[in-house]
């Protein structure tokens, strides 16, 4: 778990766990640039890196032509070159034009150079629905990286694991994709503690112990199977909500642990369910520990298609609400 | 605009006696050569192994020598970074590879740059200043650009990125991006473009909506040069001002040297499927090797007997670095789990 | 402005009295429709909208140039005056504002992403410079063709010029000689970026040249001056004679959208001082003084778009949501699931 330097803490919510841990960053550390679409004046549109601009300057707080691919490829080759970037990029959704960037060169930088060159680049990118986002501005993109090898996958739910995890993310020797739920930003607030703290990458963190059923979630979709979760406890019924918070490298023994105790395995999460990261969660669960199972191995995820329509009707069509969540929890308990 | 300056320079007449040097020595006019006649062996010696069977695969240069070799001697060892492509062995040896670890990545052995992962001529080496490049079309090219950033980030006058590409890599969006970015923050950087009008077997005038990439220039707000490729002293001097003008914080150039590809695109292309032998036959009148050796004779540079002397030597070298790296041992499989990530490969994480 | 004040004669360009009261019922139209949009914002009833003040000009000229029935036009998000220019309807603006099922997109994008094929309108993202590459894809079917006297308007504003996929357009329409005009609403930022930092030097229609298609630049804030510039380019690429590279001077009066505050990147000042060339008011006072409307003419236009928004904010509003069960539709020809059996 975290290992905090100071026992106090500020509460804060995840724009403001971002933007924290982004100014710690960037001040203690003249290696640390910042590139995105309007991250300087404007300081980001969600605000995080607002004012940055003005103590760190234009040459660390980069505002970039609109040109995702050569802003994690500019981003690959600072990274080379000893510096550590944090590139941005606007939405999730926008991604797309750089993948080969992040997926045939960062990913691989290490590898193809027999370890001579290395990619320490954070690319956080704001992602998911619930936000009214429309088809261009909802996606989650995990499933589209967490199958590159090279890469690390981080989704953090909670401010204070937001300031762990990227600070980690930016310690790391290898590139990392931090992706950030929009919808969490201003809507979660928690203890954050005070002080520099790193979260290892790939430890999952189980929010609420139960015996009768495993609920594995991240992002947003944790802070609601943890609300679905408490409605059960009213009527008797014991979940254990696991928070993934790293998607790769991911964690084997936590899952494990809990559902050969629970014998029961639900995934939840709001990324499309084909191919998504339940799939791989369901196989692992299936090749390791398919006798200590009760029931089948259920997902609850985002139906297959894009996310997500802009009127209202649609938007709660594809998302899973806590309701929703506790329904399928009850079936699995009492299955 | 520099450009008709320098065209006007080359074309005037490349083979007068009175040449330009542009301050080069004797000494260093002799070193292009060797690059140039050392690219060219080496070249041959993997199309060699490669129908042997020794080898699965090899690609070629075959007039790319004279620009390749001019730019690698503007080239500031120790300080400059080097952003090549796939086709720029005569670069990667200018700057100082060798013979030896040209084979090594040929055969892909195990103490080849990156252990017999990458294709050949993908080099990566912290003591030459080579970065690691992947074979994808101008994804090259924002890392050099943010090399440069991070040059001029640190204040590092005096160093500067020289990044390479063909004509074909001037349509990608990335070779735009990274220009436009370049030509923004004012980066210590050269795009040099080594024109040989074939993208495997798609001509210039498929490439682009008129022939002159050089001319792009001005819409990204950066100088814009041409020069011509086939003449080594030209690229070094046209390379060498743009070096100078990025270390000592100038910006950005873009350099177009117009060169021609003679040999197919790799050992697995046929390029008489595309393009005729008469096209490439009259080309070959443009070789830049014979050019310059023919420079060097007629300068008195260097006698018939030491031009002889030199080519043996050049043989013996590449003779020498094929024994030797042949029978240097492959990776062992292991090694194809190393150097994913710093710590381990597997995606899974926990207590085993 | 193209007005020749001193000599009392106004450079038509072979504009009629009527197109050139149609292309100020447009302004006007578009600056009432895009106010209601951040007005229904405002009182909680929209969840986002998007302004496109300070392109009125650009964008009625340019709409006037469009062949309907036969150009296609591939837009970008600030373009909801070039599209009502086109022959899209208030109503159907509303329905997009409100989400409605009724909606070209069965209120699944966003606002201002209109699709219409009856009108030739391409379909596109909110990503940058997607659309160009369809707008060149477009053009090409066209030349395949051999329908002449046909071509594709592809709009983007200064940011997406930075695109690669703009550069990667920009280059096959030129090596095909395309009829394709690309025609770029300079309006000076990109949400918070100025045109100095998206690139190093001003001027976009130099760009042109290193493609191999002719480039001109133009007063976006004159309706003529840009019907005569897009007229010239689409004239030129229905005929035959290839892609052109067009660029439109504007400014962008408002923030990027009800989402952005821009006073936190540029000065109330600046605004202000560009409102002096608001080419709603400057083109009205154009039509006066050239007695092709009298004031109560326009006082009455102005009332008649008032009336003409308010009916249709009624109308798209009193429509219902798409359904719950039409997220599924439309996804692929038949069945979405991806698993068969």
């Amino acid at each position: 778990m975290a290992v905090v330097s100071n026992t106090s803490s500020t509460v804060m919510n995840n724009v403001e766990a971002v933007r924290a841990t982004l100014y710690e960053a960037m001040r203690n550390d003249d290696r640390t640039v910042i590139l995105g679409e309007d991250v300087g004046a404007r300081g980001n549109v969600f605000l995080i890196t607002k004012d940055f601009i003005k103590e760190f300057g234009p040459e660390r707080v980069i505002d970039t032509p609109i040109a995702e691919a050569s802003i994690v490829g500019i981003a690959v080759g600072m990274a080379m070159e000893g510096l550590r970037p944090i590139a941005e990029i606007q939405f999730a959704d926008f991604i797309y034009p750089s993948f080969n960037q992040i997926v045939g060169e960062a990913a691989k930088t290490r590898y193809r150079s027999n370890g001579e060159y290395t990619c320490p680049l954070v690319i956080r990118a704001p992602y998911g629905g619930g936000v009214r986002g429309a088809l261009s501005h909802s996606v989650s993109v995990e499933a589209l990286f967490y199958h590159v090898p090279g890469l690390k996958i981080v989704a953090p739910s909670f401010p204070a694991d937001v300031k762990g995890l990227l600070n980690a993310a930016i310690d790391d020797p290898d590139p990392v994709l931090f992706l950030e739920h929009k919808k969490t930003y201003r809507l979660i607030k928690g203890e954050v503690p005070d002080g520099h703290y790193t979260i290892p990458l790939g430890k999952a963190n189980v929010l609420k112990e139960g015996t009768q059923l495993t609920a594995v979630s991240y992002g947003l979709y944790v802070h609601w199977a943890l609300e679905a979760a408490a409605q059960l406890q009213e009527s008797g019924l014991s979940v254990e909500v696991i928070d993934l918070r790293s998607i790769r490298p991911m964690d084997k023994t936590t899952i494990l642990r809990s559902v050969e105790k629970t014998r029961k395995l639900l995934i939840i999460h709001e990324d499309n369910k084909f191919g998504g990261v339940g799939a791989e969660i369901s196989a692992m669960v299936a090749e390791e520990a398919l006798f200590h199972l009760d029931a089948p191995i259920r997902r609850l995820a985002g139906p297959d298609v894009p996310p997500m329509g802009y009127a209202l009707p649609l938007e709660e069509e594809f998302m899973s609400s806590p309701a929703e969540m506790a329904q399928a929890m009850r079936e699995l308990v009492e299955f | 605009m520099r450009v008709v300056g320098l065209v006007a320079v080359q074309h005037r007449d490349p083979s007068a006696s009175s040449f330009g040097r542009h301050g080069l020595s004797d000494q260093q006019l002799l070193a292009i050569f060797r690059t140039m006649l050392m690219h060219r062996t080496l070249e041959n010696r993997g199309f060699q192994l490669n129908r042997q069977g020794k080898i699965p695969f090899a690609s070629a240069g075959e007039g790319h020598e004279a620009v390749q070799a001019g730019a690698a001697m503007a080239f500031a060892r120790g300080k400059d970074i080097l952003v090549p492509y796939y086709r720029d062995l005569g670069l990667d040896l200018g700057i100082g590879l060798t013979p030896y670890e040209v084979l090594l990545s040929l055969f892909a052995r195990a103490a080849d740059h990156s252990a017999g992962r990458q294709f050949p001529h993908h080099y990566a080496s912290r003591r030459l200043g080579v970065q690691t490049i992947s074979s994808v079309i101008a994804a090259q090219l924002p890392h050099a650009v943010g090399a440069a950033y991070a040059l001029h980030y640190r204040g590092e006058r005096g160093r500067a990125v020289l990044t390479t590409f063909g004509d074909g890599a001037t349509s990608e969006g990335e070779w735009h991006e990274s220009v436009n970015f370049a030509a923004v923050h004012r980066l210590p950087i050269i795009f040099l473009c080594e024109n040989n009008e074939w993208a495997i077997s798609t001509p210039l005038a498929k490439q682009m909506g008129q022939p002159d990439v050089y001319k792009r220039a001005e819409g990204y707000g950066l100088p814009g040069v041409v020069v011509d490729g086939m003449d080594a002293i030209a690229c070094y001097a046209a390379v060498k001002e743009a070096l100078e003008r990025a270390r000592s914080g100038g910006g950005p150039t873009l350099v177009e040297a117009k060169c021609y590809r003679f040999l197919a695109h790799t050992t697995d292309d046929d390029d008489r499927t595309y393009r005729s032998r008469e096209e490439v036959e009259a080309r070959r009148k443009d070789d830049p090797v014979p050019r310059f050796e023919r420079l060097l004779l007629d300068e008195s540079i260097l006698t018939e007997e030491g031009m002889e002397a030199l080519k043996r030597s050049i043989r013996e070298e590449v003779d020498e670095a094929t024994d030797r790296a042949e029978v240097m041992a492959y990776a062992p499989a292991e090694d194809l789990y190393r150097d994913v990530y710093a710590d381990g490969w597997q995606p899974w994480r926990g207590e085993e | 402005m193209s007005t020749d004040t001193k000599a009392g004669t106004l450079e038509r360009h072979g504009l009629n009295d009527d197109q050139l009261r149609a292309m100020l019922r447009n302004m006007l139209l578009q600056r009432q429709l895009d106010n209601r949009g951040f007005q229904l914002n405002r009182q909680g009833k929209v969840p986002f909208a998007l302004g496109s003040e300070g392109h009125e000009a650009l964008q009625a000229g340019a709409a006037m140039a469009f062949d309907r029935g036969k150009d296609i036009l591939a837009p970008y998000y600030r373009d909801l005056g070039l599209c009502l220019g086109i022959g899209l309807t208030p109503y159907e603006i509303m329905l997009s504002i409100f989400a409605r099922e009724s909606d070209h997109n069965g209120g699944r994008q966003f606002p201002n992403h209109y699709s219409s094929k009856a009108i030739g309108l391409m379909s596109f993202s909110s990503v940058l410079a997607a659309h160009l590459p369809h707008a060149v894809g477009a053009a090409y079917a066209i030349a395949y063709r051999e329908q002449a006297g046909r071509a594709v308007l592809a709009t983007c504003g200064d940011g997406t010029t930075s695109e690669g996929e703009w550069h990667e357009s920009m280059n096959f329409a030129a090596i095909h000689k395309l009829p394709f005009v690309m025609l770029v609403e300079n309006n000076e930022w990109a949400i918070s970026t100025p045109l100095s930092r998206q690139m190093a030097q001003p001027e976009i229609w130099k760009r042109a040249a290193g493609y191999g298609m002719p480039g001109r630049r133009f007063n976006g804030f004159d309706p003529i001056e840009t019907y005569a510039a897009v007229k010239e380019a689409m004239d030129r690429a229905r005929s035959g004679g290839g892609p052109s590279l067009i660029e439109g001077i504007c400014y962008r009066y408002l923030a990027h959208s009800t989402d952005d505050n821009d006073l936190t990147y540029r000065t109330r000042e600046e605004v202000l001082e560009r409102r002096k060339q608001d080419p709603v008011p400057a083109f009205e006072a154009v039509l006066v003084e050239h007695g092709v409307m009298t004031p109560q003419e326009v006082d009455a236009m102005r009332k008649d778009v008032l009336r003409e928004t308010n009916e249709a904010t009624d109308a798209a509003e009193a429509q219902p949501y798409p359904k719950p069960a039409d997220l599924y539709t439309n996804l692929y020809e038949g069945a979405w699931q991806p698993w068969q059996s």
